[in-house]
């Protein structure tokens, strides 16, 4: 990730914002829609944020994780049903600590996903593609299964709430922009998610390992490291990370969960992580433009614009394809992604 | 050398044997090996060199045998196990990453940990120095490896070895990549190893560098070791006999060439590489019939680019070309500027009389899953007598495998044998079988010995020359100069993609390595 690719990335998030403001300014005043814009962006791009960072993880590895979009709809799930048999147990009382036992239950379930890829990918060596679309499918059934066989009857029930806004000292007090640090949470824990990401990937003896084992396993292997080991290790690091990106759909951002509510945020977030060539910061970045893409589409709702809000809707989607083809420039991916490793193959 | 017969065993293996379906690669394999001593291994290819050291490193179980390291008996699982142990190997195709600096290479699986698990680049640099400075082995720690040179890389793997305290240093085939200045300086890194107690395993199948560095020599033919011999005592010829089992003419009788007319000529030849940069940068050369001219060089410098831009495979940048059968070609200086003819497809060269001998069989020489019979046919599958309405004929295409294979010796259970099942040797056969068979008028032959056994190597060195004395022209491109000094009448020498010079196949080896290396005469 070079630093002229970043800045290229965050202009594009500048002119997404500007956009908003040309065809809003008849309505609002200029900082009040870029505060907004921005609020807006934060919040909507940290599922893909998490989901870039999960898809990091493994791809480093080299494992391609194309399933984190099931990932994280079992994790909504999974974190949902949670949310509400806890405050079933404890009651009104104890609302935060209702949400906080789902937002656990979601990232344990994103660990469990990412287990049952690892088990597939690097024990048993499946085509990770197939294992990928597989977790796909099977969270799309088991959702809907679930969904309907414990709410049939009494109709899709509202969590006890969604978590609560937080105000980030300080930079919440600054004037017009003060409500971009307004933020729940999940967001939050996102941010600091791609810094810590950034130092395990590059400064710590886990990420020297990790990408070695992603870039020549045989190298690392005759190094001595156990390249299934580290494998599975950051594939249910990714888990655990696409868990937190479900939490955010049925804990932070709706109180309610529906089938396929992730919408394909998953195989937007794998877009993002290529777009930002598979590095944390980059994949943030890029995650940000598909964000602010989004923003600008719930903006433009208020604006009263005489585009139907469905063609603006499709911006971020023809941004993923965009990027995927190749418009961002071409970006180096980890030289081993997607081979699974056999220590006994014989050499070629 | 006199060799410390007294030093310690630091590796002991005891009738390893190891199979590998219905292959037996180690057949009850006694080896030793002492502080300070360096102790050639060599053989053909497929006896087992490299299967024995495996197992050294635990890369590989024995299905029998025991392994004993400083006298203490070991079970070796994992190639950690081993470094644990002390036992370091530089593989022959370097296990480096890319994208990592040498440092990150080096410190890999063993890495200095600050708080937190972080990587302790402080302490880890300050290591590597003191170790390059000990060993005169000098690197930039922070150099990417996929920046350096070949022998650069080579000296990051012993340092990678060193780095874990290795006492016994494996080398699998060395010096396949080097330039013979490099080969000394490597020598002379072994010697001072050798003389700091590390026990050096040096597997090789080039006699004259296991003659010169080893203390002892073991050879090993088909899993089993025949002999366990000091250089002293021995010569190349004996060393080659006990490695085929029979007695091999080393060096190919050659008669005098009797050059023709011009087969191929090349004027100004750029050539392009992925990047886009000149990997070919204005060669000219010609070839007549009768000759074998032999372009030397060290891998890297230009020869894939050339060979593949005269077998069609990649667009003229630049120059002209004038192909045996066709009409001069022109490359573009410019890609937008047009005009040129257009570069001939592969298929003209070939229809023409050119034979392209390529250096990555596998990849470019054959299709491993398709049967002996079928890669015979691959040039010429669409036409009679193979082919007729669109219909293979299959005895036609059998009856053709039949009679390659005995004449070119190819061994195998049937034409119908998948090419991937077969030996590289064996492989090499079904691909010059191809090309060489039918009205030849150059053969484009890069590295056609490459990996190839003692016995294999002889094979084709005398097909080639035998094309030579029927009037062939033939290029022959190879990183091996004891090859090209044999074959060739004329040896050009390939640097950064532009001939320095054009010597008589006399020439002595330092002249040619020192041209190899870059240094003209006259600088």
């Amino acid at each position: 990730m070079t630093g002229r690719r970043l800045a290229l990335i965050l202009a594009a998030v500048g002119l997404i914002v500007a956009a908003a403001v040309a065809l809003g300014s008849g309505q609002m005043p200029a900082p009040a829609i870029v505060a907004s814009m921005l609020r807006t962006t934060l919040q909507v791009a940290t599922p893909l944020t998490l989901g870039a960072l999960a898809g990091l993880y493994c791809e480093r590895a080299g494992v391609i994780n194309i399933g984190i979009e099931g990932m994280m709809l079992l994790a909504a799930f999974g974190g949902f049903v949670a949310a509400l048999a806890a405050h079933a147990a404890l009651g009104d009382g104890a609302v935060g600590a209702s949400l906080a036992i789902g937002v656990a239950a979601a990232v344990l379930c994103g660990g469990l996903a990412g287990a049952f890829h690892a088990l597939l990918c690097v024990t048993y060596r499946v085509d990770q593609i197939i294992s990928g679309t597989v977790l796909n499918v099977l969270a799309i059934g088991l959702t809907g299964y679930l969904s309907r066989q414990l709410f049939f009857q009494s109709g899709m029930p509202h969590a006890p709430g969604v978590l609560p806004t937080l105000r980030l000292p300080l930079l919440a007090d600054l004037p017009l922009v003060g409500g971009v640090f307004e933020q729940q949470p999940i967001a939050l824990a996102a941010l600091a998610l791609v810094a810590l990401t950034h130092v395990v990937l590059f400064h710590t003896v886990w990420g020297l390992r990790a990408r070695a084992v992603g870039e020549h396993p045989r190298a690392a292997d005759t190094a001595g490291i156990a390249v299934a080991r580290v494998r599975w290790a950051n594939v249910v690091v990714g888990g655990l990370v696409a868990g937190l990106a479900g939490a955010y759909f049925t804990l932070e951002s709706v109180p309610t969960f529906e089938p396929l509510m992730t919408n394909g945020r998953g195989f937007i977030a794998l877009a993002a992580m290529i777009f930002g060539g598979w590095t944390p910061l980059g994949a943030w970045a890029a995650s940000l433009v598909f964000g602010a893409a989004q923003a600008l589409q719930i903006n433009a709702q208020g604006f009263g614009l005489a585009v139907p809000s469905q063609l603006v809707g499709m911006l971020p989607y023809l941004l993923t394809m965009l990027a995927l083809a190749g418009l961002a420039g071409r970006t180096r991916p980890p030289a081993a992604d997607g081979q699974p490793y056999d220590p006994h193959e014989a050499q070629a | 050398m006199t060799l410390p017969d007294a030093a310690p065993l630091l590796l002991e293996a005891r009738g390893i044997t190891k199979r590998f379906g219905d292959l037996l690669a180690n057949d009850a394999v006694d080896f030793t090996l002492r502080a300070g001593e360096v102790h050639a291994l060599v053989g053909e290819n497929g006896a087992g060199k490299t299967t024995l050291m495996n197992i050294c490193f635990g890369l590989e179980r024995p299905d029998a045998g025991t392994l004993a390291v400083g006298g203490a008996p070991v079970t070796l699982r994992h190639p950690a196990d081993a470094l644990r142990l002390g036992i370091g190997m530089v593989h022959q195709h370097f296990m480096l990453v890319p994208v990592f600096t040498v440092l990150e290479n080096v410190v890999l699986g063993v890495e200095p940990r600050g708080p937190a698990g972080a990587l302790d680049r402080h302490a880890a640099r300050a290591r590597l120095r003191a170790l390059a400075a000990r060993y005169a082995l000098p690197v930039d720690p922070d150099a990417r490896v996929e920046d350096l040179a070949v022998g650069q890389q080579q000296r990051v793997e012993i340092l990678k070895a060193l780095y874990r305290d290795a006492r016994v240093l494996i080398l699998d085939e060395p010096t396949a990549v080097l330039t013979p200045q490099e080969v000394d300086g490597l020598f002379g890194v072994l010697r001072g190893l050798a003389a700091g107690g590390v026990g050096i395993v040096f597997i090789t199948h080039k006699l004259a560098e296991a003659l010169a560095i080893a203390d002892r020599i073991t050879v090993l033919r088909r899993g089993l070791v025949v002999a366990t011999v000091r250089p002293r005592d021995t010569d190349a010829a004996q060393l080659a006999a006990l490695m085929v089992g029979r007695a091999v003419a080393l060096a190919p009788t050659k008669a005098p060439a009797r050059p023709g007319p011009v087969v191929l000529q090349v004027d100004g030849l750029r050539v392009l590489d992925a990047r886009g940069l000149a990997a070919v940068d204005g060669v000219s050369f010609a070839v007549r019939a009768g000759e074998v001219l032999g372009i030397a060089g060290v891998q890297g410098n230009g020869q894939t680019e050339l060979v593949e831009a005269l077998a069609g495979l990649r667009p003229l940048a630049g120059g002209r070309v004038t192909w045996p059968g066709l009409a001069p070609v022109s490359g573009r200086a410019r890609p937008w500027s047009g005009g040129a003819a257009a570069p001939p497809t592969p298929r003209a060269i070939r229809a023409g009389g050119t034979a392209y001998v390529p250096e990555d069989r596998q990849r470019d020489g054959l299709v491993p899953s398709f049967s002996i019979a079928d890669n015979l046919v691959l040039c010429a599958y669409d036409a009679p007598p193979f082919a007729r309405w669109g219909q293979h004929d299959e005895r036609a295409i059998a009856a053709h495998a039949r009679t390659l294979m005995a004449a070119f010796d190819v061994r195998a259970p049937s034409e119908r044998t998948p090419v991937a099942a077969l030996s590289g040797g064996n492989q090499q056969k079904v691909v010059l079988a191809r090309e060489l068979s039918g009205a030849v008028r150059l053969v484009l032959a890069n590295q056609p010995t490459r990996g190839l056994d003692v016995g294999s190597v002889a094979a084709v060195h005398q097909r080639l020359l035998a094309l030579r004395d029927a009037g062939c022209a033939i290029l022959l491109v190879s990183t091996d100069l004891d090859e090209l000094r044999a074959l060739a009448d004329r040896i050009a020498v390939l640097y950064r993609g532009r001939l320095v010079a054009t010597l008589p196949a006399t020439a002595s080896p330092e002249q040619l390595g020192l041209l190899m290396a870059g240094h003209t005469p006259e600088a």
